[in-house]
């Protein structure tokens, strides 16, 4: 059996700094020089991490995160 | 400051956001609003709609296309082209369009980033414990006269790297800007053409010519757009954008929150006794209190929602009435300080989400947490004589407070 895991993604285009997700998260998210944010490394997590990523979605103004579980 | 105008009747098409009721407490205007009439209009400011569900709110925000940024302080002065050139306009970015916005803006992200703003926290607690300890011994004082107006302006004016002692010329303008707005055109007209603040921000580039340091005027100085400098106004814009949308907007979120935590018992002793609950408390104390309502222009004549818009028609953006919708947020009337889900949209939303955002929300905290630190237990003195601002930035402007332990 393995752990079931999650991709976590941040929309560049949606996304406009509000530093949400990288305060509530900073485990799964980062941001740039200029405040964006994104997935570190290529946004795959297992269930506790996507528990926090999906707190972070839940805070996000621009509705700008996604996490979806991954199939296989 | 308020009262000028005429007592306003009918929220829905006559409102009015200098209207002493509003003043006193805007949410029950609101929510009637949303409830029954969300897109108001009134011919006041020579004409101005007021959308109020998170929706609409919203749609405004994000849309670029119909609405322009050039002037977002609704007041007696009609623009036009001629004295607010689009797109950079008076106070670039926030009055600035695509896709001038962009780059303008794209400039002064990197000292306003979170990482970058964390590093001046402990500026931030130093000042806060000098305001506290020189309120030492006393059982009565005034919150925002002697705590929570010194904390933002000292931050900015430092940030620019102008002598303290100057903040009162700051806050003279900022209140004749921002709560000023119902003086007849020509009385306002006249005000902005005084210049005194000009000739003060000229003086302060001038010195900074001549001795450059590690400070924002010496960075917006040296700051080149497709290799060249900035125009002096946009230099004299920006920072007037700092002092206006940097100072009356924190102290009003910081006094705001002082109020509540004044006010209710309760949760002022389960954020002294958990300290775990803060994060989740200074969001919902944003969407609760959020200060700031944007204003837009109409770009053209145009069908929103089958109200017909006008060119060069207000729109005030009230995303504290935003953040009070129910459909977005469950109780939204309830300040609940350890609320889990809150997408609130104290800092704007779409492409002019709040620069300082980073900056305000350190502020706040480092304020708040000094405070209970120093006194977790006060109340107010005479809640009878808290003060509000009137306008686009709402906060307790007198907030007379009582240290009882």
């Amino acid at each position: 059996m393995t752990a079931v895991k999650f991709k976590v993604t941040v929309d560049p285009d949606r996304c406009q700094g509000h530093n949400r997700c990288f305060a509530i998260a900073p485990e799964v998210f980062d941001v740039d020089d200029l405040g964006n944010a994104f997935a570190i490394g290529d946004g795959t997590v297992g269930d506790v991490l996507a528990t926090k990523a999906r707190q972070a979605a839940a805070n996000c103004p621009e509705y700008a995160i996604t996490v979806t579980e991954l199939q296989g | 400051m308020t009262g000028r105008q005429a007592p306003v009747g009918d929220w829905t098409t006559d409102f009015d956001h200098t209207d002493p009721t509003w003043v006193r407490d805007p949410y029950p205007i609101w929510a009637d609003l949303r409830a029954h009439c969300p897109v108001a209009h009134s011919a006041r400011y020579g004409g101005t709609w007021l959308p109020t569900t998170h929706e609409l709110v919203s749609e405004v925000a994000y849309d670029t296309e119909h609405f322009t940024s050039r002037a977002v302080v609704v007041d007696n002065l009609r623009p036009t082209e001629l004295d607010l050139p689009a797109p950079i306009g008076l106070a670039p970015p926030i009055t600035s369009d695509p896709p001038f916005h962009a780059v303008a803006r794209r400039m002064l992200l990197p000292a306003f980033a979170p990482k970058k703003i964390a590093s001046l926290e402990p500026m931030v607690r130093k000042l806060c414990g000098e305001l506290l300890d020189a309120t030492s011994g006393r059982a009565d004082f005034d919150a925002a006269v002697d705590y929570t107006q010194h904390i933002p302006v000292g931050v900015i004016v430092g940030m620019l790297g102008f002598p303290l002692e100057d903040a009162d010329i700051f806050r003279r303008f900022i209140t004749q800007v921002l709560e000023k707005v119902d003086l007849p055109s020509d009385e306002r007209l006249d005000m902005f053409m005084q210049g005194e603040i000009e000739a003060y921000l000229n003086d302060q580039i001038e010195a900074h010519k001549e001795h450059p340091r590690d400070d924002l005027t010496s960075f917006l100085l040296e700051a080149e757009i497709d290799g060249n400098k900035l125009a002096i106004e946009h230099v004299r814009g920006t920072m007037i954008l700092l002092m206006v949308a940097g100072i009356d907007t924190t102290w009003s979120a910081i006094g705001a929150a002082l109020w509540h935590l004044g006010s209710h018992p309760e949760d002022r002793r389960r954020l002294a006794s958990d300290s775990s609950l803060w994060p989740t408390a200074v969001e919902e104390l944003l969407r609760a209190y959020a200060p700031v309502t944007m204003g837009r222009l109409v770009i053209d004549d145009f069908d929103f929602h089958g109200h017909r818009m006008q060119k060069d028609d207000w729109v005030l953006l009230p995303f504290p009435s935003a953040n009070r919708d129910e459909t977005v947020f469950p109780d939204a009337d309830k300040v609940l300080i350890d609320r889990q889900e809150n997408r609130h949209a104290a800092f704007g939303l779409g492409i002019h989400r709040c620069l300082g955002s980073n900056l305000a929300r350190m502020e706040l905290t480092v304020a708040l947490k000094e405070w209970m630190a120093r006194y977790p237990e006060f109340e107010l003195s005479d809640p009878d004589a808290v003060s509000w601002s009137g306008g686009q930035v709402r906060g307790p402007r007198s907030l007379p407070v009582r240290i009882l332990a």
